[in-house]
């Protein structure tokens, strides 16, 4: 070998050393892409089972038809998708197909999901094959009713209603709405939630091209409200600003309000992972959505809430339920009904206080409420609940006096509402359980992030 | 045998203020640190409204104190008595599970002065030789204020301390008060709301020529988020500080403050029930392997450690230090020895004014609530003269409202129909002036381990030998005076006095006060001092004691802002210094 042949060999050598370092560092930054995008997804929500491994399913989803129990999507190649090629998971994801060719049931969102890109459907599963511990966990088996215990019952729904296009940005938005829309409408599946579903579960609207798209919905009983941010009006999206969008959804209170409900564990598993980018991206995009004027319904300013905190303040001549309200609330969300920003919400105006089901707002005064632990804000503020005090008829009275108090307009609450929504409170253990003793080791176990991800701090 | 952990980088013994500062501070570094903490946990279900506010469970059951069937002391007065063990909690309160004290305080949030921290050079300077009691040992902190200050401001933010500034900088701040060391940053919160004695308080002493000002808070006045993120909300005044966990988010804990935000950490953990009985030396004796503890199921376990950080109580880290065999401990009558060297304590008295037709609404009020004034600490007036030395803290202070706390005039039965129709006359018409003294150390006033007395796992219970002394008896004379002009100016309708005058000895079946320093004090001469100036052990290089126990003697006010100060202040060193290079920081 001369020494020409041999700098041509030490630079081939050097290229292919060069290639493929660079495509391990592909490769972990894939993974590392890939996780944030299972993040904005919020997999490991309906993926993971109370107390479960991350990922190794078996959570119970219910939906009008049965519950159905979420798969393990951990690269176990015996219970999980470990032979899934890349083609079979990007069918699961934007088709709903599984790898046997199997409907999968559209509890999992993928005519959200048909919108990712190729380029992220590849890092999400560089993700899951390698970025993710296999774990061989078979989780309850699925059965529905009618029409979702037939093949071709899915097949005709997925027909009907799924089966949408890669999203495409419009050249006459700038590249942020652009992101944000992509970000909303693709893996955030914010329309699961917030977009009105109709008589056959179907989402109205799977992005913006239409009116229903993120106009709000009942939830479970619990108000997912309208996120469509242009417009005005005295309540609701149209009053936040960006920065109270970007501040709620990573960390899960702003001035105006704290997060409640479902929403507390898609903030805590995934908008305060999300960059600060993507999260004004998301925000923008939310403030570009006019508002519908159903979803808004002007409330004239009657001067009603000088009205009901004078009353308070002076506490003569006071209704039970103004008592109930002294004796169990107004510590923190006192006479004014304004809290105190981002450790008690406000009342006065509250989204859930004004929903025309008021479950959500019994809910949380029988079994309290807590926020999310994020980076940001890490403090678990908690509201306790209050069934073990309050009679059916006391909570009534009290929900009452919220949703007409101050400036509100929500309407009564009856005992029996009150005594439904306190029979059901034992299946939906949303924040009542106590966080009791956790000793050292358990709390590892529990909290010891298994995601992966160790979260920064600053002090 | 001894069930044996796999190693940690640092354990804390102790979760209260100085184990969860250390847990940020040593996890900042990067440190796999573990807490142990000998009590359960306390988490937002023990605070969830209305739970705490239950006088009988826990002012007076003391359901968030230490049980002295765990955790006695043994107590006597003098060198020549018999100590005996409390059978039950009187004179001080330490705090029991996570968040320990600084779960169950009262929430006041004071700096020392400048002067506090040189206390010594300041009496060198100050007072003829023989003026000072012969046995009195006072020293400096070995610590400036200029290092320290930082600290605090930090520890303040943390807090969410609420008050006004009376010294930014240099520049005297008008409300605030005038003889406090110079802050580099105005209080992160305005004062609490006054109350009716507050105003009346403020009135007199400024009559008189005194320069009163709001009690800084750690009952926040405002929302405040922290420097972690963690979040404060705004104080309702219920009253149920002091004893109490806050059911409202509003007094500064390490709950509240710090905890969230450490559990987060996946290079932080810590255990309940786990009781530390002994820190365990390695051969020579010159640092340490880690600790024993017993489990709560009654195993002892050893836990590998390269850093011992001591949290706990005072009490108990001095306690924890002899046990152990760390330092040589402290001999009074040859004066040699330094652990159990130096225990002081505080000095209250006060005047309880009651006026028939005033009404204080004593239930609407903050742990916190109160105007005082610092024209009697040290410096700020000649008490050699009066020949002692010290100062006190002069104050109308109102805690609380709860019924069966609420003080009624001296004779009146203590049950029955004649305390009935007492308390239905008084309550809500009483006001009180108080005076809140420092206590010098003594050659006498130490501690040590009892030579009779065990605790449940055979270790010796802890010894204080305590009383009050002259110095202090002449300061409690002089300040009574001045309170008694303030009580004239007021005219209540009938008052009652309580000093630890002449000839009064230590009792300690009636409260006092939780603020038990000293006993493994700092300082930079390893002859007169437990730990250096950085609260490292002199002996063993990689203990560390960030506690009340390293105060040379006790300044007149509430010891939880310097304690949070000091452990920032060993922290800093440790990360900055110390990890690099483990050794001792200070050469004896």
């Amino acid at each position: 070998m001369n020494r020409k042949e041999m700098m041509a060999v030490l630079a081939g050598i050097g290229t292919l050393m060069m290639a493929t370092t660079s495509s391990a560092a592909d490769n972990d930054e894939t993974i590392e892409r890939g996780a944030y995008l299972a993040r904005a997804g919020d997999c490991v929500a309906c993926h993971t089972a109370p107390d479960g491994e991350d990922f190794a399913g078996g959570l119970g989803i219910e939906s009008p038809f049965g519950t159905i129990y979420s798969t393990n999507i951990t690269p176990d190649k015996k219970t999980g998708i470990g032979d899934w090629s890349e083609e079979e998971f990007a069918a699961a994801l934007r088709d709903g197909k599984r790898a046997d060719g199997a409907n999968l049931y559209p509890a999992m969102p993928y005519p959200s999901y048909a919108r990712v890109s190729d380029e992220d459907i590849h890092a999400l599963y560089v993700y899951f094959m390698k970025g993710v511990e296999p774990v061989q966990h078979q989780p309850e088996e699925t059965s529905l009713s009618f029409p979702f215990n037939q093949r071709w019952g899915i097949s005709a729904w997925n027909w009907l209603f799924a089966g949408g296009e890669v999203f495409e940005p419009k050249a006459d938005r700038s590249e942020q709405i652009n992101r944000g829309a992509y970000l909303v409408e693709g893996l955030g599946h914010c329309g699961s939630c917030h977009t009105p579903r109709g008589i056959f579960q179907q989402e109205k609207a799977l992005d913006d091209s239409g009116d229903d798209y993120l106009s709000g919905a009942d939830l479970n009983d619990w108000l997912a409200p309208s996120l469509r941010g242009k417009g005005d009006g005295p309540h609701g999206m149209v009053t936040w600003s960006e920065d109270d969008i970007v501040e709620y959804l990573a960390t899960g209170r702003n001035e105006r309000n704290v997060v409640s409900g479902e929403m507390t564990d898609v903030i805590e598993n995934s908008t305060s992972h999300m960059s600060e980018e993507d999260l004004r991206a998301i925000a923008v995009y939310l403030k570009s959505l006019p508002a519908n004027e159903s979803s808004n319904a002007d409330v004239a300013q009657t001067g009603e809430e000088d009205n009901t905190r004078a009353h308070l303040d002076a506490a003569k001549d006071l209704s039970s339920a103004e008592r109930l309200y002294l004796d169990n609330c107004s510590a923190c969300h006192f006479n004014d009904g304004m809290g105190a920003p981002r450790v008690f919400p406000a009342l006065d105006g509250n989204s859930l206080a004004n929903a025309d089901n008021p479950t959500g707002l019994i809910h949380t005064i029988l079994a309290g409420a807590e926020m999310p632990s994020t980076e940001k804000m890490p403090s678990k503020l908690v509201m306790p609940g209050f069934a073990w005090r309050l009679s059916d008829e006391e909570v009534a009275d009290l929900a009452t006096f919220v949703r007409q108090g101050w400036s509100n307009q929500g309407g009564k609450v009856t005992a029996d509402e009150v005594s439904r929504v306190r029979d059901e409170l034992h299946e939906r253990s949303f924040s009542t359980a106590p966080a009791s003793v956790i000793d050292g080791e358990e709390f590892k176990k529990r909290s010891g992030d298994g995601n992966g991800t160790r979260p920064e701090h600053n002090q | 045998m001894a069930i044996q952990k796999a190693p940690v980088d640092a354990v804390i013994v102790g979760l209260g203020w100085s184990g969860s500062i250390m847990g940020m501070e040593l996890t900042d570094a990067g440190l796999n640190v573990l807490a142990l903490e000998r009590g359960a946990d306390r988490t937002h279900e023990d605070f969830a409204y209305p739970k705490p506010a239950d006088e009988l469970a826990y002012g007076y059951r003391h359901k968030m104190m230490q049980k002295p069937k765990q955790s006695a002391v043994t107590i006597r007065r003098g060198l020549d008595e018999r100590a005996l063990p409390q059978r039950k909690l009187g004179a001080f309160l330490p705090g029991d599970g996570v968040g320990g004290a600084g779960a169950h305080w009262t929430g006041v949030l004071i700096r020392p002065t400048p002067t506090d921290l040189a206390l010594k050079s300041f009496a060198d300077e100050n007072f003829e030789p023989g003026v000072l009691q012969e046995d009195m040992q006072i020293q400096d902190f070995g610590v400036s204020w200029d290092e320290l200050e930082p600290h605090f401001t930090f520890f303040e933010k943390v807090c969410g301390q609420s008050g006004t500034t009376g010294n930014l900088n240099g520049e005297i701040q008008e409300g605030g008060d005038p003889f406090e060391g110079p802050r580099s940053e105005p209080y992160p919160l305005p004062a609490l709301q006054d109350t009716q004695n507050t105003v009346m308080f403020d009135k007199a002493a400024r009559q008189l020529g005194y320069h009163p000002f709001p009690n800084p808070s750690a009952n926040v006045s405002r929302a405040w988020t922290n420097p972690y993120g963690m979040q404060l909300g705004p104080c309702n005044y219920c009253g149920f500080c002091s004893k109490y966990g806050c059911l409202n988010y509003s007094k500064a804990s390490p709950q509240t403050c710090i905890l969230d935000a450490l559990k987060r950490r996946s290079n932080f953990e810590y255990r309940t029930h786990a009781n530390v009985t002994r820190v365990e030396l390695a051969p020579d004796g010159k640092t340490a392997t880690g600790v024993t503890y017993v489990d709560g199921d009654g195993n002892e376990v050893f836990q590998p450690a390269d850093i011992v950080v001591l949290a706990s109580y005072s009490l108990n880290n001095v306690r924890l230090m002899l046990n152990s065999k760390i330092g040589k401990p402290y001999d009074p009558i040859s004066r040699t020895g330094v652990v159990g060297r130096n225990y002081a304590y505080q000095v209250g008295g006060g005047i309880s004014m009651y006026f028939d037709d005033i009404e204080f609404n004593p239930f609407a009020t903050a742990g916190a609530t109160g105007r005082m004034f610092n024209d009697f600490s040290p410096g700020n007036f000649d008490s050699a003269k009066h020949g002692f030395i010290g100062g006190a803290k002069m104050h109308s202070s109102q805690a609380t409202g709860t019924p069966i706390s609420m003080p009624l005039p001296k004779n009146t039965p203590k049950w029955g129909v004649g305390y009935k129709e007492a308390l239905q006359k008084h309550y809500g018409h009483h006001m009180k002036l108080s005076m809140t003294g420092s206590v010098m150390s003594y050659r006498t006033n130490m501690l040590d381990l009892d030579p009779t007395w065990k605790d449940p796992y055979g270790m010796p219970l802890l010894r204080m030998t305590f009383d009050w002394k002259e110095n202090e008896q002449k300061l409690s004379m002089f300040m009574r005076d001045r309170l008694r002009e303030i009580a004239d100016i007021l005219k209540p309708d009938y008052r009652d006095e309580s000093f630890q005058l002449e000839g009064s000895h230590f009792k300690v079946t009636s409260y006092v006060s939780t603020h038990n320093v000293g006993g493994a004090v700092m300082g930079t001469d390893p002859s007169t001092s437990a730990v250096n100036r950085y609260l490292q052990s002199w002996d063993v290089h990689n203990v560390f004691v960030p506690s009340g126990s390293a105060f040379p003697q006790n300044f007149q006010a509430n010891p939880t802002d310097l304690i949070g100060a000091l452990t920032y202040w060993c922290a800093k060193k440790i990360r900055e210094d110390y990890l690099k290079n483990p050794g001792p920081l200070m050469s004896a």
